[in-house]
């Protein structure tokens, strides 16, 4: 009688129907992305674009769009902590559906999110200036790769948000991962500039690669410092297709499991 | 045939190392209503969440429709509805789309669904406000709402954890009302509640639960019974409080109970008004005037009385503080 998949994607239409019933949530996370575009490319961007093919706006696109991203984890961690601390769980653990349809469907949902945020982002970009030269379908390519990126990544966010006690720790928790993992990376600015030490981390740090991955997918070239050659550097997009696929194979199980039995506590 | 039967459930909570359930046993027959009654803290919630497969019991075991709750959690979750303490509803989404959204994780059609959710709204009188997001919500209407998505598939045993708690005298008729309705169309009803009027008046048969386990059962009149017919009562000057108990127990030869505020003492008896007479004359032996003396058809605040040693209303009260502590949580 179950039908995880079916179940998941109620769960799915749910997310996009609290997106109609709240605009402001939509509106937020394409907002706040589009304000990064325009304060780097504007406020950052004479200072930092010295010698880069296209300008600046080129190499800080891909940049953006990972960020962004990754900073969805956020939102579905506390989304999830949400539905976990408002007795709603009790009502779907009461129902005779998957286990793990909850958390597929909210993952799925928040992807959605991002589809939208990606495109208004692209939008924005174009208008600043943004070209990508290595034609449609790598372009293409290149936003079904940052999906799923989100999509891993968002496996994270519930994990957060069912070991969280309350949506304050969730937001905490969630800057904790994702803001070092996007600053201490190569998004605005070439690692080049680092620290020794930092370059190593920044090249092998999952967002660089993406960044990597995505910059030679939309027909620019990476420059690197002391890790030039080193295999995350030589090949980012497997490189962040193996990260990917790690946080998925470790996140899905043990969230499923948390899911499973976080009313016990 | 038994429609709910709970066995020597014992369930601690490991943070903060409560007891809270110590082999508590009960059981519900088809189509029958069984009220848990008990004060905060009793052990309700618990029980219910056992049955209803969110909780795992530490030992004894359960069925629901005969199906074993920790064995086969998915079967009963296909017979059961519950509409737990605290309204689980998606405060954002309206009723509407809470409804129909409920009913296609039931697994039914979207088409099935909507006429479902047309059809409850216009039971509990929620039509008007379908439209509108739950945060708008009165706690009644909450409550009612809450309720409404737990017979989305007509469920065949229906847990209800306090289900008026919160409400106002006039959202607690209208709801007395939907339930007895829910019972005349022949469903199994296992409902917790602190009140006593509520258990009276709903349930054939009521469980008195305390520091989780079962202190009485029976039907409300047994219950009345198995106190004594009559509460005796009598107030007295404090210093005549000790010499009065004494008298009164050797009158009534059950317990006595003593309410230090209005130094009021109680005690069921059995022989009515000849129990009166015989209290009022060994006390004029010994010299004292009660302040007043009266005799009293039971109810059944005094059955909880005279089984928990302490008034179910003043639990409630002082649990108030408590519930407060954990809605904080949320
Ligand atoms: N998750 C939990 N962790 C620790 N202790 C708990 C937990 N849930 C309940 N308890 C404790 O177990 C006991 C029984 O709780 P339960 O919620 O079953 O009582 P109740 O009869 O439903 O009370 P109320 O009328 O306040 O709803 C209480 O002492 C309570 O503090
Ligand atoms: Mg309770």
């Amino acid at each position: 009688m179950k039908r995880p998949l079916t179940d998941a994607l109620i769960i799915t239409r749910r997310q996009l129907l609290l997106l109609r019933r709240v605009p402001e949530v939509l509106i937020f996370s394409t907002i706040q992305p589009v304000m990064f575009v325009l304060l780097f490319r504007y406020v950052f961007g004479g200072s930092i674009t010295a010698g880069m093919p296209g300008g600046y706006v080129q190499f800080l696109m891909p940049g953006i769009f990972v960020q962004t991203v990754a900073f969805t984890l956020a939102g579905t961690a506390s989304g999830v902590a949400e539905d976990m601390t408002k007795g709603l769980i009790d009502r779907y653990r009461s129902l005779p559906i998957a286990r793990s349809a909850l958390v597929f469907g909210k993952t799925l949902g928040d992807s959605t999110l991002n589809i939208v945020v990606l495109m208004t982002m692209g939008a924005a970009g174009y208008i600043v200036g943004w070209r990508p030269t290595s034609g449609l379908a790598k372009v293409l390519l290149a936003f079904l790769f940052l999906l799923a990126f989100g999509y891993s990544l968002s496996w994270i966010g519930i994990f957060i948000g069912l070991i969280a006690k309350d949506v304050r720790t969730v937001q905490n928790m969630s800057f904790l991962v994702t803001f070092p993992l996007t600053f201490l990376s190569n998004a605005f600015a070439p690692t080049t500039g680092m620290p020794r030490a930092l370059q190593y981390f920044a090249e092998w740090n999952p967002v660089s690669t993406m960044v990597a991955a995505t910059r030679e997918l939309f027909g620019l070239k990476n420059s690197f410092g002391v890790t030039a050659g080193s295999f995350p550097s030589q090949h980012p997009l497997t490189m962040s297709f193996i990260y990917m696929i790690a946080i998925v194979m470790f996140f899905v199980p043990i969230s499923v499991n948390k899911y499973k039995n976080v009313a016990k506590r | 045939m038994k429609s709910v039967v709970a066995e020597q459930l014992v369930k601690t909570y490991k943070s903060g190392n409560v007891r809270a359930l110590d082999g508590l046993s009960l059981d519900v027959e088809e189509g029958t209503v069984l009220s848990v009654l008990g004060p905060n803290g009793a052990g309700k919630t618990t029980v219910v969440r056992i049955l209803a497969t969110l909780l795992a019991p530490d030992s004894g075991s359960a069925t629901v429709g005969g199906i074993d709750v920790v064995r086969s959690p998915e079967k009963v979750r296909e017979i059961i509805g519950l509409s737990g303490q605290y309204a689980a509803l998606d405060e954002v989404l309206t009723g509407w789309d809470n409804l129909v959204m409920f009913g296609r994780l039931y697994h039914l059609s979207k088409k099935q669904a909507e006429l479902r959710a047309t059809e409850l709204l216009e039971r509990f009188s929620l039509t008007d406000s379908a439209r509108r997001s739950i945060k708008t919500y009165s706690g009644g209407m909450r409550r009612r709402l809450d309720l409404a998505a737990s017979l989305i598939v007509r469920p065949k045993v229906l847990f209800l954890d306090e289900p008026t708690t919160g409400l106002d005298p006039r959202g607690r008729q209208e709801m007395w009302g939907v339930i007895e309705e829910l019972v005349t169309d022949g469903v199994t009803l296992l409902l917790t509640t602190q009140y006593l009027d509520e258990a009276d008046q709903l349930a054939d048969d009521i469980i008195v639960v305390d520091h989780g386990k079962v202190i009485a059962r029976g039907t409300s009149d047994a219950l009345k019974k198995q106190i004594g017919g009559e509460q005796l009562h009598v107030v007295v000057e404090q210093s005549n409080i000790a010499a009065t108990m004494e008298i009164v127990a050797k009158v009534s030869q059950a317990n006595v109970l003593l309410d230090e505020g209005l130094r009021r003492i109680s005690a069921p008896v059995t022989t009515g008004s000849s129990a009166l007479i015989d209290v009022l004359r060994l006390l004029d032996g010994v010299g004292i005037h009660p302040l007043d003396i009266a005799l009293q058809r039971p109810s059944l605040d005094d059955v909880f009385m005279s089984l928990t040693g302490h008034a179910a209303e003043e639990s409630v009260a002082a649990a108030e503080g408590k519930k407060m502590g954990k809605r904080s949580r949320k």
